[in-house]
């Protein structure tokens, strides 16, 4: 048999049957539901008359439109309210897990189902949300589907879909202190561009990778779409064996051994090919701060701001401006002297126990710049946000000035009630830059948690050994 | 979903590349729990000069006069001309029902975003890609011409021109046989997998015994 990349693997495995134009249909073990994608969906089956194929196979949760202050009082905005209970009433008429708003186990779907365990190596995972690539740093199949597609599954189990090709990008040797997963990633999309990975289906790969924790790898996997790359995945190791070990839906020990045995392998065999291999050195990467409307758009934080006029392409020179313009800056200011009124620690990239404590570590006894005008935390789940307590997180940022709020997407895209003021300037842990995400006219540059903690504090971009 | 078979249009020409799926449909809209509706809020921040909500009389909006799809001579443009990397960003299925529901049965560009590109075809739209090289020709010969049409054949996978007196364009296409046939057909997705459920139900009886904390 000849050698095979980790895709292959997991591609080979969920083939059903094979089409005589090249597509398969491929068989999916893991369906996430939100409230975004999914009314038109369910309104799909009814219409036709059919029911979900597996109900085990699917979990729900609400997350766009929750708002993350005052829960009790629900949700104001009567749109947003009507796509949840829309939700909640689809998954109770069809006998779907969902966790409901007051669940403490409700959240962001990408923190969430890892967290249960919903997220096992070796499996086909999709969700109507493009950051569904999160999953594949569990060594999963993982990637985003459209309503349509949601339909399929539940009424199938299966999509059609064409293989991408094979991309490896490897990030060898170890990162500098102070650099952290969101550095990589941005880095990495700095280097292949927005549509760089488009038609590819991403391995990272390399010591620096496997150095990371779960929480450093699902941030990693989670921008594979901003690359342009349906999925993002890492092969599996010991680090994903020990994080899914005994949550709530891993296999249990009459299953353990044989589980183990089985995921131990989706790696990629030695000599096997890509269609594309980019390599990064792990030394070379800095702190990340992005300048524009693209997440290709992004510097390290001792750089200046890009010139337009040195671009040669027209187009891009072009996108270069509209972007500056945008932003409210000048090419050549150093991005350490942009301040920042707006700073939002949270979503599906960064929003995890790990994200939370390096954000507390910058801020702990120090006090948010006067000149912000808000900082908030809002932690991915429910139980992080319990975990983080535990830990007495939450009273370091309320002592520093920081907002310390309930689980969702919030800020992340300004579907709540969470969003910028035209021109405000936002440090954002997010993924996505784009012209009005955080609320229109908003601002937004991604960075990580720890540089947005530290932005906090300083009141404008600063590298985080100054802090 | 609709059959898409012949077109003969205006294209109008949107001279940007990487336009996110946020670009062509807002994330407010996304609150709607229906398929339909979504037209007149496609570009919604390009098009207005106003901050556009869920509800809002979209005729008594401040159109902005500057942004293509406002300009008069492509008032019925049904063709939408575009640069790389288009449809890129989130998921959202209505960005294609936005378009859709605008009028747009086609998109022309060098490129574009998987996701969207796949959601195209579940929605009867037509996402065509061309070399650079032609879309610049496009681009040139759609904005020296008033009232320039493209017909669009997917049965021969051919653009055309129709009107004489310009240059004649005469471009074939490619496109995957599956999903032109779909298209060509209006062939429902879930019904033909479903007439393949005896594969499914197998292809579960051998994983049981595989991954048996999967079933
Ligand atoms: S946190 Fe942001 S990127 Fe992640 S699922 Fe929510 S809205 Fe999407």
């Amino acid at each position: 048999m000849s050698a095979k990349t980790l895709y292959d693997k997991l591609w080979d495995s969920h083939v059903v049957r094979e089409n005589d134009d090249g597509t398969s249909l491929l068989y999916i073990d893991r369906q996430l539901i939100h409230e975004v994608t999914s009314p038109q969906a369910f309104e799909g089956l009814r219409m036709a008359n059919r029911r979900p194929w597996k109900l085990t196979a699917n979990l729900a949760t609400p997350d766009h439109n929750v708002p993350t202050t005052d829960r009790e009082k629900g949700i104001a905005d009567p749109i947003s309210k009507l796509q949840v209970d829309t939700l909640d009433s689809n998954c109770d008429s069809f006998g779907i897990t969902e966790f409901k708003m007051d669940d403490i186990r409700q959240g962001i779907v990408h923190v969430v189902s890892p967290e249960q365990g919903a997220t096992l190596p070796g499996m086909t995972l999709v969700c109507g949300d493009s950051h569904t690539s999160t999953h594949g740093a569990f060594g999963t199949l993982a990637f985003g589907i459209g309503t349509s597609e949601v339909e399929h599954v539940l009424a199938t189990q299966c999509l059609i879909q064409k293989k991408s090709k094979n991309m490896r990008v490897e990030v060898n040797g170890q990162l500098n202190a102070g650099v952290t997963a969101k550095d990589v990633i941005l880095a990495i999309i700095g280097k292949i561009g927005t549509a760089g990975g488009t038609g590819f289906a991403i391995e990272f790969a390399g010591d620096a990778i496997r150095s990371l924790s779960m929480e450093g790898r699902m941030t990693i996997s989670n921008m594979a779409i901003e690359a342009g790359a349906r999925a993002g995945m890492i092969a599996v190791d010991d680090t994903t064996i020990e994080y899914v070990k005994g949550r709530p839906y891993s296999p249990k020990e009459e299953h353990w051994s044989q589980a183990v045995e089985y995921w131990r392998n989706f790696y990629s065999d030695a000599d096997a090919e890509f269609d594309k291999t980019v390599i990064l050195d792990a030394a070379d990467i800095k702190p990340q701060v992005t300048w524009g409307t693209s997440p290709e758009m992004t510097i390290a934080i001792d750089e200046t701001i890009p010139d337009p006029e040195m671009e040669l392409d027209p187009v891009k020179q072009e996108g270069m401006k509209a972007a500056l313009k945008y932003m409210g800056l000048t090419a050549g200011k150093p991005i350490s002297e942009v301040s920042v009124d707006v700073v939002f620690i949270g979503s599906c990239t960064n929003s995890r126990i790990e994200d939370i404590r390096a954000a507390a570590e910058v801020v702990k006894g120090k006090k948010v710049s006067s000149t912000i005008t808000q900082a908030i935390i809002v932690p991915g789940s429910g139980l992080i946000k319990q975990q983080a307590e535990k830990e007495g997180l939450d009273k370091i940022f309320l002592e520093t000035g920081f907002e310390w709020r309930e689980p969702g997407c919030s800020m992340c895209l300004a579907m709540n009630a969470d969003r910028l003021e035209p021109q405000q300037r936002c440090a954002s842990t997010s993924n996505r830059n784009f012209e009005g995400r955080q609320g229109q006219g908003g601002r937004t540059h991604l960075v990580s948690p720890a540089m947005a903690a530290a932005a906090a504090i300083a009141g404008h971009f600063i590298n985080i050994k100054e802090v | 979903m609709e059959k898409f078979t012949k077109m003969t249009a205006i294209a109008v020409p949107l001279d940007r590349a990487n336009v996110d799926t946020d670009a062509i449909i807002p994330k407010q809209f996304l609150k709607s729990i229906k398929r339909s509706g979504f037209g007149p809020n496609l570009f919604d921040e390009w098009r207005y000069k106003d901050h556009g909500e869920p509800g809002m009389d979209n005729s008594k909006r401040p159109i902005n006069p500057d942004f293509i799809l406002n300009k008069s001579r492509y008032a019925n443009a049904r063709i939408l001309l575009a640069r790389d990397n288009f449809g890129c960003g989130s998921s959202r299925e209505h960005a294609p029902w936005a378009l859709e529901d605008y009028g747009i049965r086609v998109i022309i560009a060098p490129s574009f975003a998987d996701i969207f590109y796949n959601n195209c075809f579940k929605n009867g739209l037509l996402p065509i890609i061309l070399p650079e090289t032609m879309i610049d020709e496009l681009f040139a010969t759609v904005a020296a011409n008033e009232g320039f049409q493209l017909t669009v054949d997917l049965e021969q996978q051919k653009i055309t021109s129709e009107s004489s007196s310009v240059a004649n364009i005469d471009i074939s296409f490619e496109l995957d046989k599956f999903r032109r046939h779909c298209l060509l057909e209006g062939l429902d997705e879930i019904g033909l997998t479903l007439g393949h459920a005896e594969d499914i139900r197998a292809y579960e009886k051998k994983q049981k015994e595989i991954t048996p904390w999967l079933y």
